[in-house]
């Protein structure tokens, strides 16, 4: 090819770069799926145990204590995944030398907060009405809805991962007592097979 | 056969004047100090490309604050959008002959 042929082709790539660049939040690291869906199987385990306690014991254990511990347990892992995300995507930012926060990143931010908030709200009402079926799907659906409208400001990937959820929230509608296993699944298998596919993806080569 | 060169905007034959305009067609608003980042060149480069590009109409500059800082954001112009995408099609049609 000649050299006009070659630097409209860089022209276009430049062009391509930016628009993907300027758009798109897509500092956002395998590793931090990777370490959320750790910190969801960690939190689940507990939980497990927890409950395991509670109907070991006699009779008249405190079912308003047991619903109060697995909150403590939920909102931590939720913190947690939360930091450790936050951390690799730092730690990735950094690395390819482009800001954190910006136009993008508050982008993403505003449409995955806003159907995990009315999720959120949703879910404290269920609690405190007893509704303590539906929580697990609730919490699978609303994640998903939110991931697959944050996809358009970051890898298209994560449009997926949302699907997936949906679906995992839909069927445990169907295993409600198998809820804790079903929520394991969701929010700690899929991040782990997401984060290793996103790090095989785009993160090996630079890993290395 | 017409000469495909002729639909390429002079304009746009610098690398940071097509990386400005192709972030600020995809976005509704653009600071300074993102362009920057995104196009990695220096401050002074970056200003006089975009006075060229404010003095053709293609963006137009809003001066603003945030808290006492000053923030002035970049928007793509009608004609801006328009005279980009003549340079895409160009561009296409070029590399269309040549293949």
């Amino acid at each position: 090819m000649d050299t006009t042929g070659q630097s409209n082709l860089d022209a276009i790539r430049d062009i391509r770069k930016i628009m993907e660049r300027s758009s798109r939040f897509i500092s956002l690291s395998g590793w931090s799926g990777i370490g959320a869906g750790l910190c969801a199987i960690i939190g689940a385990i507990v939980a497990n145990r927890t409950m395991q306690q509670y109907y070991d014991a006699d009779r008249n254990a405190c079912f308003q204590c047991l619903v109060a511990d697995l909150v403590l347990i939920a909102s931590a892992v939720f913190v947690a995944a939360l930091i450790v995300a936050f951390l690799f995507t730092y730690l990735k930012s950094r690395k390819d030398g482009v800001a954190i926060w910006g136009t993008a990143a508050r982008r993403l931010l505003w449409n995955t907060m806003l159907p995990m908030v009315a999720g959120g709200i949703i879910i404290w009402k269920m609690l405190d009405l007893g509704y303590y079926e539906l929580i697990v799907s609730s919490a699978l659906v609303f994640y998903g809805l939110a991931l697959v409208n944050g996809s358009k400001y970051t890898m298209g990937e994560v449009r997926y991962l949302g699907y997936a959820e949906i679906a995992t929230g839909v069927i445990s509608l169907f295993v409600i007592s198998r809820g804790l296993y079903v929520w394991a699944f969701g929010f700690g298998v899929l991040h782990i097979v997401y984060g290793i596919s996103m790090w095989w993806k785009y993160d090996r080569k630079t890993d290395q | 056969m017409k000469n495909p060169i002729q639909h390429l905007n002079k304009i746009f034959d610098s690398r940071v004047r097509l990386g400005i305009m192709s972030a600020l067609v995809v976005n509704p608003s653009v600071n300074f100090n993102e362009l920057k980042e995104l196009i990695e060149v220096t401050d002074g480069n970056l200003a006089s490309h975009l006075k060229t590009l404010e003095e053709n109409g293609y963006v137009k500059v809003e001066k603003g604050f945030i808290g006492r800082k000053t923030n002035t954001t970049y928007k793509i112009t009608k004609a801006g959008e328009k005279a980009f995408k003549n340079h895409l099609d160009a561009l296409e049609k070029m590399i269309r002959s040549i293949s």
